[in-house]
């Protein structure tokens, strides 16, 4: 456990150290503030147009910043031949694996409590209303969601050759699973069978990361999600994210290293 | 070539060329009107459609059918139909069926339960989808007549509602909604009846040269001039002309004899010494 917890932050301390991170954070922050300085009919209290876009932003700064920084990891390590005095240390491959796995989730996991850290202050403060335990539950799902994120994107590091295709495959398919994942059943009883069986058996299997998205719910006011639904939701995702893992690991323990 | 001459050569060119280009880059801002229209082109008004359907997306508290629900049969909004007089709960809920267990745990994540934003006095939360809807496409005149009856009946804000509609007029000047929209202002909140009056006809006068020669004119719009010229009249004790109005709008109404007992009561009335 100690050598997974070093090898993780190792992988902390590098997003800290490169400036991606603080890229989006700004941008974040300025664009949310440019949208909310706009006079929409001389009334301040309008709110949820700029919750929907400070959400946004946070989302897509998120997926940029989990899939960027895993995509890179075996990848940098190889280039640079560290991997192999790592291995050599002794370091299983399964625990260098799970080392970036920790070590990227956590990265996140920083960088989603400052956005949504500002997300509160910029809703709290024209919305006089203090949701907190809304944001949270909000943030925790968000958190898990880029779980099975990194550890899809880590898998796609071992089978891809290139960091940058990784990346884009990765973009992709979450974007395409959170647009669209939630109607692909409706569009399968559209269909003439095989394909209807065909394409709700991949609605099934499809890890569903728009379950994790609840921005209606906090731009609209909506009462907590139930915590029994919440632990549900904790366990698919860490399903999801052991499943990726352990492909991961069963395709790097056979690679070749050079 | 001595450097220092290509350098001054190049600089006085580019100082020749820079006052026409700067003209033409401003008589070019002029055709195209907003910085929207310059980087969207005529594709915004695809965006606006799309930003109107937001709003009433906000209406419904984030409740809202996806392209993959068929959204609309009737082809209007329910923030439209709402500020044509339709009732709160004429499209209630259907009752929530899922599909499937994944789709039955996926609905805990987002809104389902029909509710209206105005019930919560949030109304003022469509506004900025309006503005920016108007913005994309100020030739989309559902847009302003819909933000004016919800600053001026929802939120009491009269003044926002008919700067709103008059922005909304300079774009489209031949517009008998927009008239419609901004007569029934001034004789419902303004209480300036001769400008109501005026506007009125207008908006009637309007409506006749663009919809009474067509197949299928727009009825409704004409009713709704109609009944409120009527009930102006009728409200500033003009009885003949309220019931001339009255006796045009029977020909037209779904419901004639409706309009015959208000005919009916004022007759009653104008017999009364």
């Amino acid at each position: 456990m100690n050598t997974v917890w070093a090898l993780a932050k190792v992988v902390v301390l590098e997003m800290v150290r490169r400036k991606d991170f603080y890229v989006l954070f700004i941008l974040t922050v300025l664009l949310t503030g440019t949208a909310g300085s706009v006079n929409f009919f001389n009334d301040p209290g309008v709110v949820r147009y700029l919750k929907e876009l400070c959400l946004l932003l946070i989302w897509a700064s998120g997926l940029v910043i989990a899939i960027t920084c895993t995509a890179r990891q075996i990848p940098a390590e190889r280039e640079s031949r560290t991997i192999f005095p790592l291995l050599a240390k002794p370091v299983t491959r399964w625990q260098f694996l799970a080392g970036k796995f920790f070590g990227c989730w956590l990265a996140t996991g920083l960088a989603l409590v400052l956005f949504y850290a500002f997300f509160c202050v910029a809703s709290g403060t024209r919305e006089h209303h203090w949701p907190v335990l809304n944001y949270l539950q909000a943030a925790w799902l968000h958190w898990l969601m880029l779980g099975i994120v990194v550890a899809f994107t880590l898998l796609g590091s071992i089978v891809f050759a290139a960091p940058s295709s990784n990346g884009t495959i990765c973009f992709v398919c979450s974007a395409g699973i959170l647009l669209l994942g939630r109607h692909l059943n409706k569009v399968a009883l559209s269909l003439a069978e095989p394909l209807q069986s065909l394409l709700y058996a991949f609605y099934y299997l499809l890890p569903h990361l728009e379950f994790f998205d609840v921005r209606e719910l906090i731009i609209h006011n909506w009462a907590l999600v139930p915590w029994g639904v919440v632990a549900l939701a904790t366990l698919y995702a860490a399903a999801y994210t052991a499943f990726f893992l352990g492909a991961a690991w069963l395709v790097f323990r056979r690679r070749p290293l050079n | 070539m001595n450097p220092g001459l290509f350098l001054a050569l190049a600089f006085a060119t580019a100082l020749a060329a820079g006052g026409p280009l700067l003209r033409w880059e401003q008589t070019r801002g002029q055709q195209t009107g907003s910085v929207l229209t310059l980087l969207l082109g005529e594709s915004r008004r695809a965006f606006a459609d799309q930003v109107f359907l937001k709003a009433d997306g906000y209406y419904h508290q984030g409740v809202y059918p996806s392209v993959f629900d068929l959204a609309q049969p009737a082809g209007k909004t329910h923030l439209a139909k709402e500020t044509e007089g339709h009732d709160h709960h004429d499209h209630s809920q259907a009752p929530l069926v899922h599909r499937d267990w994944l789709e039955a745990f996926g609905s805990h994540f987002h809104p389902t339960e029909h509710r209206h934003l105005d019930a919560f006095r949030d109304a003022r939360e469509i506004l900025p989808w309006l503005r920016l809807s108007a913005e994309l496409d100020p030739h989309r005149v559902d847009t302003y007549t819909v933000a004016a009856y919800w600053l001026r009946e929802r939120m009491n804000r009269v003044h926002d509602a008919e700067a709103f509609l008059r922005d909304g007029l300079r774009a489209n000047p031949g517009s008998h909604e927009i008239l419609f929209e901004l007569g029934r202002l001034y004789a419902e909140n303004n209480r300036d009846v001769p400008r109501a009056r005026a506007v009125l006809e207008l908006a009637m006068a309007k409506w006749i040269r663009q919809e009474a020669d067509k197949p299928a004119p727009d009825l409704i719009s004409y009713r709704r001039i109609l009944g409120e010229l009527a009930v102006l009249e009728e409200r500033t004790g003009n009885l003949p002309q309220a019931l001339a109005h009255y006796s045009r709008l029977k020909l037209f109404s779904p419901q004639p004899e409706v309009v015959q007992k208000r005919i009916d009561e004022l007759h009653a009335k104008l017999r009364k010494p």
